[in-house]
């Protein structure tokens, strides 16, 4: 629904299902499914048919990711719209390939080389991953990104009742193409927004597309003047649009003397305890997160000025609470609760947690 | 000769791209003429033409032409190609590549793209060296060499690109140097034909690295060097393989047919929509 029409893919526990759904349906809707021998040629494969003009996608978990984060840099770079699914597992390495974890939020945010912007989007539950999957589309066609889905193995492998909307209800954008003839075309010249527009290979607008600092035609370039503009360019794009990234549901803050800071499948559980601790009289709020990067300072700050003390529990050895601290500037109070045993993070351990450090 | 250097200007960008990078002597350009020269002969517009490359000195060779053009990362130019033409069967794709780029970091998307038979018209320039590094030790370059990488002597044996690219399945493999140009223009315009992977290797010269461990001091003596031991296919088959241990084989070595992956997918399609 979101439009995608080309799948490349390598198998990895626990994403297979999303690669095996995608051979059968594609086809279906007339759309491209390969498998590849790897996950470097799967996100090869999945910009070279962005550049020729259809919605991809991949997916894959922790050791796959690693192997596409030399494309990952270079759809930033090139600025190819495309979608990565990462179903975190433990790691580093092999890990646990069938338990949840989070430990990925770092990784997504700067696993490949160089300075370079991501958008990252994290679910947390079935009807969520629809939602955010279709954004993902959105953002990544919009801003000429690559957007990564980091979802927990909980979510991914979760089923529930959901109720889709209708398919003309759901916003669907496309990337901009260009208005004016093929003489006139500069590949990346801004036109103000910062997100140049995009013609599709064939279309006629013969264009050069380099993972090199490249100059407003895309020629490689090293001039001062040329290379510093793309990458501050390539930041703005996204920075300025800032406001439009603040995704997030909050649950019982207004009145929260602490606050817990969660995403994914542990803001489920999450919820499940603040509805406990109410039920004991504890005033206990939750933010659930959907857009880890870029990190949502803006919204954190607000939580961190009105609340005593915040609560960042999390399935890894602590990533999104490390930025939570930065933003915090001693502000108040930032207690973690870390689980890196590969099972999830229970509502009777989180509600535990809060009436320890309950002020 | 005039008439020839206006047609590639057709084909060249003036903005701003020049003069290239190659040095003077090396090879690479005159493939690059000679693939201009075959395209114009053929029957795709400049924008039906996708030319990819991955990293190193052939990877510079999109930028210079006018087509749609991909300059990718190192070793993974097939599998963006791969994309291309699934995305879009209507392009013709076709990928430069280095031997080291080729062999070395792409060597699994390599074989598995032969294998797979997209049709993709690919491209080898095969100078036995990492010229762009600085001259270190690639799959090609010969036993016993002594390279930047190998000050003692290259300990490896040598990849035979065409028997790889056989072995794994391409349906059209063949080999030419840079001085048999009419050879590489008719080899470059039957892989262009062929309706599956096709790869040609383009034995070339690095006059700037490889030139110095061949112990071939100019451009002169390395094209002559490829002249002089060159034996075209029909030859090779009259010669033992002491004979041919360093000759360099040149000539169509693979043509054959069998079913490739984007028809097949067509067809799947056009099945599904009628279901």
């Amino acid at each position: 629904m979101a439009g995608c029409r080309f799948y490349a893919g390598y198998p990895i526990t626990p994403a297979t299902e999303i690669m095996e759904i995608m051979a059968r349906k594609l086809p279906e809707v007339g759309g491209v499914f390969i498998q590849m021998e790897d996950e470097i040629a799967s996100l090869g494969a999945v910009i070279g048919a962005s550049l020729a003009g259809s919605k991809s996608m991949t997916a894959t978990s922790g050791p796959g990711f690693s192997l596409m984060q030399e494309h990952i840099g270079y759809a930033s770079m090139a600025e190819v719209p495309c979608v990565i699914v990462d179903v975190m597992r433990a790691g580093p390495s092999t890990g646990l390939p069938t338990q949840p974890s989070q430990s990925d939020v770092m990784q997504a945010r700067w696993g490949t080389h160089g300075d370079h912007p991501i958008i990252v989007l994290a679910p947390s539950s079935v009807y969520e991953f629809f939602e955010l999957t279709v954004q993902a589309f959105n953002l990544s066609e919009r801003y000429r990104t690559p957007v990564i889905l980091l979802v927990d193995e909980v979510v991914a492998h979760m089923r529930e009742g959901v109720i889709l909307p209708a398919r003309d209800g759901l916003k669907i954008e496309d990337r901009l193409h260009p208005t004016v003839p093929p003489e006139w075309y500069i590949p990346y010249a801004d036109p103000g927004t910062g997100v140049p527009p995009m013609p599709a290979f064939g279309d006629g607008y013969r264009y050069h597309v380099t993972g090199l600092y490249h100059d407003v035609r895309g020629y490689p370039t090293v001039r001062t003047d040329e290379v510093e503009p793309l990458i501050h360019r390539l930041f703005t794009k996204i920075s300025e649009d800032y406001d439009r990234l603040q995704w997030f549901d909050s649950f019982e803050t207004e009145d929260a003397r602490v606050t817990i800071i969660a995403y994914g499948c542990v803001a489920r559980a999450a919820l499940q305890a603040v509805q406990k601790a109410r039920e004991k009289g504890l005033k206990v709020g939750l933010i659930k997160l959907k857009v880890l990067w870029p990190f949502m300072r803006r919204t954190i700050t607000g939580i961190l000025d009105n609340s005593e003390k915040v609560l960042v529990p999390e399935l890894n050895i602590g990533q999104i609470s490390r930025e939570v601290k930065r933003v915090n500037q001693s502000r108040c109070e930032v207690a973690t609760l870390n689980k890196v045993d590969g099972t999830p993070i229970k509502p009777a351990e989180i509600l535990q947690k809060l009436e320890e450090i309950y002020p | 000769m005039r008439e020839t250097a206006h047609l590639v200007h057709d084909y060249l960008r003036s903005s701003k791209r020049f003069p290239h990078i190659w040095c003077a002597g090396c090879g690479i350009g005159i493939f690059m003429q000679a693939l201009i020269r075959v395209i114009d002969q053929s029957e795709y517009s400049k924008d039906d033409i996708v030319l990819i490359s991955g990293i190193g000195c052939s990877g510079r060779l999109p930028v210079y032409v006018d087509f749609n053009t991909l300059h990718t990362t190192h070793g993974r130019a097939l599998t963006f190609a791969t994309g291309i033409k699934l995305a879009n069967p209507r392009l013709k794709v076709i990928t430069v590549m280095g031997d080291g780029d080729a062999i070395a970091i792409g060597g699994n998307h390599f074989i598995h793209a032969a294998r797979r038979n997209v049709e993709i018209a690919s491209f080898i320039l095969n100078n036995n060296v990492y010229g762009m590094t600085g001259g270190q030790s690639s799959p090609t370059t010969p036993h016993g060499a002594i390279t930047a990488s190998a000050p003692y002597g290259n300990l490896e044996p040598d990849f035979d690109i065409c028997r790889l690219a056989e072995a794994a399945g391409a349906v059209f493999v063949a080999r030419s140097t840079v001085y048999h140009t009419n050879l590489l223009e008719r080899l470059i315009g039957m892989a262009l034909q062929k309706k599956g992977f096709s790869m040609v290797e383009v034995v070339s010269q690095c006059t700037t690295h490889a030139g110095r461990f061949l112990e071939l001091k100019s451009p002169v003596e390395m094209m002559k060097w490829q002249k002089d031991n060159s034996v075209t296919v029909e030859k090779a088959k009259q010669l033992s393989d002491a004979e041919l241990a360093e000759k360099i084989v040149i000539g169509v070595l693979v043509d054959r047919e069998r079913p490739n992956y984007h028809e097949q997918y067509q067809n799947l399609l056009t099945e599904k929509s009628k279901v």
